[in-house]
């Protein structure tokens, strides 16, 4: 069984109008049918850009955000049902690592105050746990009593991922845990996360944009695109033999600091900008900007694009992909 | 560091810019000379704290002096920026040195129509009429890949996407085919894809243009794919500088070397562990004695804590470190760059 | 090249890279900055002193003033200051010194009063509006905004009409028309601090609600509150004069500044001492809480100047 499994996660959020009466004109569809599964001490990266509805995947998984509709079942309990007793329980299993160093830690709490918060949130004795978790995640315990400011970003991202695995989790989402972080200290923290990993048996749930990151930390990807999954596959796997246009045109547009491989390299350019989720297209929501459907496809072949959504599945090329025409093109 | 080649375009000389704060003083920049010819694109790197926005900032005259102090020389074709005028700096801007940001919403107003800007840069340097640079404006939008340019140039940047707000700035900056162009971190705030995109785009109209591009990034990947010399900042010092091919495949300071080995890589399948460099980049108040590097280097000996290494290498590739032999030992016996 | 080793802090704290107020870094600053900032600036610390003798003065009158404030003396009325009556004496033959020391009892407490009044009332309704949302926030920002509206004076005059003279009415008026600041002030305040990474990080610990507002959002959002309440105590000691003045204020003869500027009316022009020196009292202590508040507003983030 699957440590996590979630199937047909659905978020919408209603836009209204209007101050004294308030009326919904339009739903953001930030995400619209996900499912996938973790399994226990395994890494899976939620990839795409902005818009794609990744953060608020993770957010509605661990019911930061409630879920508009979907199941999500963590060790084959159901979370969407759960009572808020039952949930506080559940979340000293599941924590989660934030993007901004600077905006996740309480500026008015030292930091032996934030980390002894989880123990007592849950009515456990904090013991010398403080001292431990610094000293895990490569900071001096005698720094407790500091307050987040005093700290370099790359430090309080480690009081961060302290204070997530404090009440020894089974799953731990990392929202673009790096992404705030100078280039030179992300290597740090990504090691620190993957020894903690096995240290613990961890899962993790990586958010992230940065595809570098990504194939180094991760044993699956699913990539999204306006709030559904587009292609799922394992690491190599993906970044080797993409076969969904959008994977192959991110995949592509990342440069590679390798200034003769650069030379030889053209990235596919997508047209336009990212549509809004407000209204997304009908059919296959990446039709719009697909240089598949612009350049290779008959007037045929693009009506099904148009009509039809295409469903996640394998359509030969080894691992599902959500286009009614996907074919390997090896983009590295 | 002079690259063989026409008369530079730009030569910075001993350029020193410092913030007197109520912490101390900060030496953001502190002894930087680089040049740039007419059309090359000089790549400058570094991460916070490095000092590459405040050179940039410093060229364009945007400090402000007190609480800044800017000494050195900016040579623009031979003239002195930092001597001139205010009258004088205001005729150079958007004429011709322009610059675009990472956050396109510096530039654009967002209280009047994006055509309108476009024109209004247009007319401050040059005699026409509302009508013809209202004509030029659509026609730079159009330039910059902006679909439906006509309608959408009567439209306010909050009804711009991100990538298209980037376009217009870009097209503000070059409508007067400014001779240079400073762009500081354009496309950080923005998806990889629309990244591709924008840095085409400046690829091109470079090419179209003979444009001279600094581009300020700490993203090396985007660099390798678009500098022709890159220059490595760290803590308002010059590192190194070189062409790209040999900054990337034969580094000379063992910060760039760390950078490099330190990443996480794309094309490749993964490795057991990254290979990051320890410690954190210093704060500029507090910069450590000697060579400012030396607290996180591997190579670091005494001599490294007490003296400041100088720029060494010959024209074409330069870096300020005492044991370069050792950096490249390690480089021949670690795993290809 | 090493590994990562557990990162031992060198031996200063590091700060952030760039540092300083110039380089807009956000950092909130602890007890220790915010005592020294505040401590540096002159006028704050002018200010504080005022403040402190006018409270001196306030707490220990029966030993500083040397005679009844009621005392009368009919064969002493009116007279200037002099040797035996530093301030000379009211209509009464009353000592002014006395009156004014006394007087200043008055003043602190209906200042200090009706503000905690109007802090306590606005921080409850200002966090439900804040921290709620929805229908109690319409509800109560509306009713704030008619608070509002309603110029103090008229409204604290309404009110001690209906229940007479005297202090606490004093204090409860002018409590009841201030408390809307604070409450908009402070749902503003909670409203960005709501959205904050550090609160969804206590959500997703398991806090419960009551935990994220006492622990995490309200002490980053009093702030703004704290500097509004200490300048307010000003405004509520010269209004609480202004209501003794108009008659409609503490009872009538207490020793108050107020009545003593109102008794003084009769005397414009040829006895001015006996208004003039209780307005200057008002002043003087008005003043000081203006300079502690904007110390205590710069203090607590400089970038505000």
């Amino acid at each position: 069984m699957a440590l996590l499994e979630v199937t047909d996660l659905v978020k919408h959020f209603p836009v209204t109008r209007g101050i004294i009466m308030r009326h919904q004109i339009g739903t953001v569809k930030a995400v619209d049918g996900v499912s996938f599964s973790v399994d226990r001490g395994e890494t899976l990266a939620l990839v795409g850009e902005s818009g794609c509805g990744k953060s608020t995947t993770a957010r509605a998984v661990l019911r930061l955000i409630e879920p508009t509709s979907g199941s999500v079942r963590f060790e084959g309990e159901e979370l969407t049902e759960a009572s808020t007793e039952r949930l506080r329980e559940l979340r000293r299993e599941m924590q989660i690592v934030f993007q901004d160093p600077y905006a996740s830690l309480n500026p008015r709490m030292p930091v032996r105050t934030i980390l002894t918060e989880p123990f007592k949130i849950h009515g456990l004795d904090p013991g010398d746990r403080v001292a431990e978790l610094l000293s895990l995640v490569g900071l001096a315990p005698e720094h407790q009593g500091r307050y987040p400011h005093e700290f370099s970003g790359g430090q309080r991202q480690r009081v961060g991922i302290a204070r997530a695995i404090a009440l020894d989790p089974k799953l731990v989402v990392c929202d673009e845990p790096v992404s705030a972080l100078d280039v030179s200290i992300q290597a740090q923290v990504l090691n620190l996360l993957e020894d903690i990993q096995d240290r613990l048996g961890l899962a993790y749930l990586f958010i992230a944009h940065d595809l570098s990151v990504v194939r180094h930390i991760a044993d699956r990807v699913a990539v999204m695109y306006l709030g559904a999954i587009v292609e799922e596959a394992a690491t190599d796997d993906l970044f080797e033999a993409p076969s969904h246009p959008y994977t192959q045109a991110l995949i592509s547009a990342v440069p590679v600091p390798d200034p003769r491989k650069e030379r030889q390299r053209t990235p596919i350019l997508l047209a336009g900008d990212v549509p809004s989720p407000l209204d997304p297209p009908s059919g296959c929501r990446f039709r719009t900007r697909c240089p598949k459907f612009a350049l290779d496809l008959s007037p045929d072949e693009r009506q099904r694009c148009i009509d039809e959504p295409p469903a996640l599945i394998d359509r030969g090329t080894g691992h599902p992909a959500a286009c009614h025409y996907a074919e390997t093109v090896a983009v590295l | 560091m002079t690259p063989a080649g026409p008369e530079p375009l730009v030569s910075v000389e001993d350029l020193r810019v410092e913030f007197h704060t109520d912490a101390g003083v900060v030496k953001a920049v502190d002894g930087v000379s680089w040049s740039i010819s007419p059309g090359e694109t000089l790549g400058i790197v570094g991460e916070s704290g490095s000092g590459k926005s405040v050179s940039a900032m410093a060229l364009m005259g945007l400090i402000q002096q007190p609480p800044g102090k800017v000494t050195g020389k900016i040579l623009f074709r031979g003239r002195d920026l930092l001597v001139a005028s205010e009258d004088e700096l205001r005729s150079l801007r958007g004429r011709d040195v322009s610059m675009i940001f990472q956050d396109p919403l510096t530039a654009l107003n967002p209280v009047y129509k994006v055509g309108h800007q476009v024109a209004e840069v247009i007319q401050a340097h040059e005699k026409i009429g509302r009508i013809p640079a209202r004509k030029r404006a659509v026609d730079l939008l159009v330039e910059v890949g902006i679909p439906n340019a006509r309608i959408r140039a009567d439209e306010y940047p909050h009804q711009f996407s991100g990538g298209m707000r980037q376009r217009a700035m870009i097209a503000m900056a070059l409508a007067l085919d400014p001779a240079l162009l400073l762009a500081d971190e354009p496309t950080t705030a923005l998806d990889v894809t629309v990244q591709a995109q924008i840095m085409s785009l400046l690829s091109k109209l470079q090419e179209e243009r003979g444009t001279a591009i600094v581009l300020i990034t700490h993203d090396l990947g985007v660099v390798a794919g678009h500098a022709d010399r890159v220059l490595v900042m760290y803590a308002g010092k010059v590192a190194e500088a070189a062409g790209a091919d040999a900054l990337f495949h034969a580094p000379r300071h063992p910060y760039t070397l760390g950078l490099l080995t330190s990443l996480a890589r794309l094309d490749r399948r993964r490795t057991e562990r990254l290979r990051p460099i320890p410690g954190q980049p210093p704060s500029l108040i507090r910069v450590p004695p000697g060579c400012p590097f030396h607290p996180r280097c591997p190579f670091a000996t005494d001599i490294c804590s007490k003296e400041m290494p100088p720029l060494t290498g010959g024209a074409a590739h330069i870096a300020a470190c005492h044991h370069q032999d050792r950096v490249a030992e390690a480089r021949a016996a670690a795993i290809e760059v | 090249m090493t590994d990562t080793p557990p990162l031992i802090d060198e031996a200063a704290p590091p700060k952030d890279a760039v540092p300083a107020a110039a380089f807009g870094i956000r950092g909130q600053t602890q007890f220790g900055d915010i005592r020294r900032r505040f401590f540096r600036n002159k006028l704050a610390v002018i200010g504080l002193t005022m403040v402190g003798l006018v409270f001196l003065l306030a707490v220990f009158a029966p030993l500083v003033a040397p005679d009844d404030p009621q005392a009368q003396n009919l064969s002493l009325t009116a007279r200037p200051p002099s040797a035996a009556h530093w301030f000379g004496t009211d209509e009464l033959g009353r000592d002014q010194l006395s009156r004014v020391i006394y007087g200043s009892r008055i003043a602190i407490v209906v200042g200090l009063a009706s503000i905690v009044l109007a802090l306590v009332l606005g921080v409850i309704l200002g966090s439900i509006a804040g921290y709620r949302g929805g229908k109690a926030d319409s509800v109560i920002m509306r009713t704030a905004d008619a608070f509002f509206a309603f110029p103090l004076l008229i409204g604290a005059i309404l009110i001690i009409l209906v229940t007479g003279r005297g202090v606490v009415p004093v204090i409860l008026s002018i409590g009841i028309f201030t408390w809307a600041v604070p409450a908009r002030l402070l749902r503003s305040s909670i409203l960005s601090v709501r959205e904050a990474e550090y609160v969804e990080a206590a959500r997703s610990l398991g806090a419960s609600k009551w935990r994220i507002v006492t622990r995490h959002v309200l002490p980053n959002s009093l702030a703004p509150v704290l500097v509004y309440g200490m300048v307010s105590v000003g405004t509520a000691i010269v209004a609480e004069t202004a209501l003794s003045f108009l008659g409609v204020g503490v009872k009538p003869n207490v020793a108050d500044w107020g009545n003593m500027i109102s008794a003084g009316r009769a005397f414009f022009g040829f006895k001015d001492y006996l208004w003039e020196i209780p307005s200057l009292a008002v002043v003087f202590t008005v003043l000081g809480f203006v300079f502690v508040g904007d110390g205590l507003r710069d203090a607590l983030d400089p970038r505000l100047r």
